[in-house]
């Protein structure tokens, strides 16, 4: 993991807290720990997926990346360069090589503005490009993700949900970024067009050499599309693997639970062996409580312990798989 | 789930092939043809209007001086000459009825507009930067809400001599821009959660971009909305301290002066040719806004039902 030459993107000791304030001179009581001490580097031109539960940590994570949020602890090296600390006119510049897609094609796309407008905005703060150029720029990006160049005078609200994660993804691409975060771009869509977006980023990433963090909440989705699947809990990476690994030879109960949970037509063809079948119970604990210890006990089924008194470290179990569980550390 | 996504994609493109190839509106267009349709507002819209020419050209209508006294034709009933017949002190009431709607007009007119230009940068600032910012304005807000409006006037106009119309805007300007900051600071509030703001940030825009190119016209259905809504109120609070004496001073015409003369019980009874006219000019223009305003509301903002 630690093959720094080519990392585009390195995460180091990353810490988010959001303080919880209360009483009457809204004191900082506690913190909200969303993400929690996290680390990894994404190589270029791969794709690393990130899986994990609704409050896991892991939208917050890929905000904390593009600066959209200040790590509260911790360092970001976007291309080699520390952006953790740069403030907001130093990291101006750099926002043209990293963007995001959001989950929400309806909420993050400006209903008052054309897809034109949408579209050439970043050329617009970014560039110094004539009229003329950024609308052949933009008309260029429009085609590449599978729309019409006279659909550029539409508004968002005539186009379905598929339409606009498509405009959405030429607005994250037209200044042509290196990186991009797909913050779930999927979940919001129906199923059979899904499989089009995931399809659509596919493509556009052999094409323009793009590396991406593709965050989702299930294995299914990020399995189409991740060389690597980090798994998050709790504000935490608890596992990292290639793909064939993990999903061959999950370690970490967590994840061995996630992967059972993915609905199988054809048991026969199934990776996963049926005697693993873990059934999670209950809910996230809160992040602003997380339990003692590995933060995953309360409902991980082979809890003993040790679980409680120690917080497990990432280890490298396989090579480039490393877990964080104490029934792989002697 | 939002019934939108379940259009399927294969859908679109025949209905976009289908009817009206080039037919694309705004937001802004859409609402201004919701708009059309509400029959009440369009014709408030065709009340006001004409009520607006009528006294913008009031010399066109009238060549009476509205400020020109007579002495020798004080309270006389409607003749060919004054169709409204005259005051107290001789001045011809149709003529101040024109000229008075031009004054009313312009004190509410210009009364929004400053309110409108304190409520949007205070607001912009209070609900964009939040925290400190934030927490100034607010408490300012507070101060100035927490002064009793016809005190805090009847003192500042029992203090000056010379009361203008510019005067006379500018304390109601500053006295009631905490209503629309408010309201603009509310709604920034939700505005700044939502993804397309994150997603202006991502590509780097500045503040300035941010507020100007996705707040403000996300905000304008509930700015403009209030600020008709205010205009109304502003041409009943010029007419009603009018009426009590404490407005813009009498040989100035306006509507609440005018009817200020039907104090006296003799004109109420014997003359409502007097003060008829300019109560219907207040009401009839007032409701126009309002029905203006509802109507802006319904059409630039759908979500909100009417009431």
């Amino acid at each position: 993991m630690d093959a720094a030459n080519d990392a585009l993107v390195k995460v180091k000791n990353v810490k988010k807290y959001f303080p919880i304030k209360g009483g009457i001179l809204k004191r900082t009581i506690g913190h909200l720990k969303a993400v929690d001490d996290v680390s990894f580097s994404i190589m270029k031109g791969e794709t690393l997926g990130i899986v994990g539960e609704s409050g896991s940590g892991k939208s917050t994570l890929g905000r904390v990346m593009l600066r959209l949020l200040d790590p509260t602890e911790g360092s970001i090296y976007f291309n080699g360069t520390d952006i953790s600390h740069l403030n907001r006119r130093k990291i101006r510049p750099h926002r043209r090589d990293m963007q995001i897609v959001f989950q929400d094609p309806f909420a993050s796309l400006n209903s008052k503005m054309s897809v034109a407008e949408l579209i050439e905005e970043p050329l617009i703060v970014q560039s110094s490009l004539t009229k003329a150029e950024r609308k052949e720029q933009a008309i260029e990006i429009i085609e590449k993700v599978g729309l019409r160049a006279e659909d550029r005078l539409k508004y968002p609200h005539e186009f379905s949900g598929g339409q606009r994660q498509r405009i959405s993804i030429a607005r994250a691409l037209v200044t042509r970024p290196k990186f991009v975060i797909c913050d779930e771009p999927v979940s919001a869509l129906d199923v059979s067009i899904q499989a089009q977006v995931l399809n659509l980023m596919k493509d556009l990433q052999d094409e323009l050499g793009l590396t991406y963090l593709f965050i989702a909440h299930d294995l299914s989705v990020v399995k189409h599309i991740s060389n690597r699947v980090a798994v998050m809990y709790l504000g935490r990476i608890v596992e990292i693997a290639t793909k064939k690994s993990l999903y061959n030879n999950a370690y970490h109960p967590y994840t061995q639970a996630l992967l059972t949970s993915i609905p199988v037509i054809d048991h026969g063809q199934n990776d996963i062996p049926r005697k693993t079948k873990i059934k999670l119970t209950g809910d996230l604990p809160s992040p602003s409580d997380p339990p003692s210890g590995c933060t995953f006990r309360t409902r991980c089924p082979m809890a003993h312990e040790r679980c409680s008194l120690e917080r497990p470290e990432l280890i490298e179990k396989d090579a480039g798989h490393f877990v964080a569980c104490h029934l792989y550390t002697e | 789930m939002n019934p939108n996504l379940q259009e399927s994609e294969a859908k679109m493109p025949d209905m976009n092939r289908g009817k009206g190839q080039n037919k694309s509106y705004s937001p802004f267009q859409l609402g201004i043809q919701r708009f059309m349709k509400n029959k009440m507002a369009v014709a408030s819209v065709i009340v006001l209007f004409l009520i607006v020419i009528v006294c913008v050209m009031a010399p066109v209508f009238t060549n009476i001086d509205p400020e020109e006294t007579n002495l020798l034709l004080i309270e006389k009933g409607p003749s060919d000459e004054h169709i409204l017949g005259t005051n107290g002190v001789g001045q011809d009431n149709f003529s101040r009825l024109l000229y008075g709607g031009r004054v009313s007009l312009i004190v509410g007119f210009s009364a929004m507009f400053f309110t409108l230009i304190i409520g949007v940068v205070l607001g912009s600032l209070a609900g964009y930067y939040g925290g400190k910012v934030d927490n100034l304005i607010m408490r300012a807000t507070d101060i100035v809400l927490m002064l009793p409006f016809l005190v805090l006037v009847l003192t500042i106009m029992a203090l000056i001599d010379k009361v203008t119309i510019g005067l006379f805007v500018t304390i109601i300007a500053l006295t009631s821009w905490p209503n629309l900051t408010r309201i603009i600071r509310g709604t920034y509030l939700s505005l700044r959660e939502q993804e397309f703001v994150l997603s202006a940030r991502a590509i780097g825009a500045t503040d300035f971009r941010i507020i100007f190119k996705h707040f403000i016209p996300n905000a304008i259905g509930p700015i403009v909305v209030n600020a008709t809504l205010m205009m109304a109120s502003y041409i009943i609070i010029e007419s009603g301290l009018s009426f009590i004496g404490f407005g813009i001073p009498k040989p100035t015409p306006t509507w609440g002066n005018m009817i200020s003369e039907a104090q006296n019980i003799r004109i109420l009874r014997n003359h409502p040719h007097a003060w008829i006219p300019p109560g219907l000019g207040i009401l009839v223009t007032v409701l126009s806004i309002n029905f203006i305003g509802d109507g802006l509301r319904d059409a630039f903002d759908p979500k909100s039902n009417r009431r």
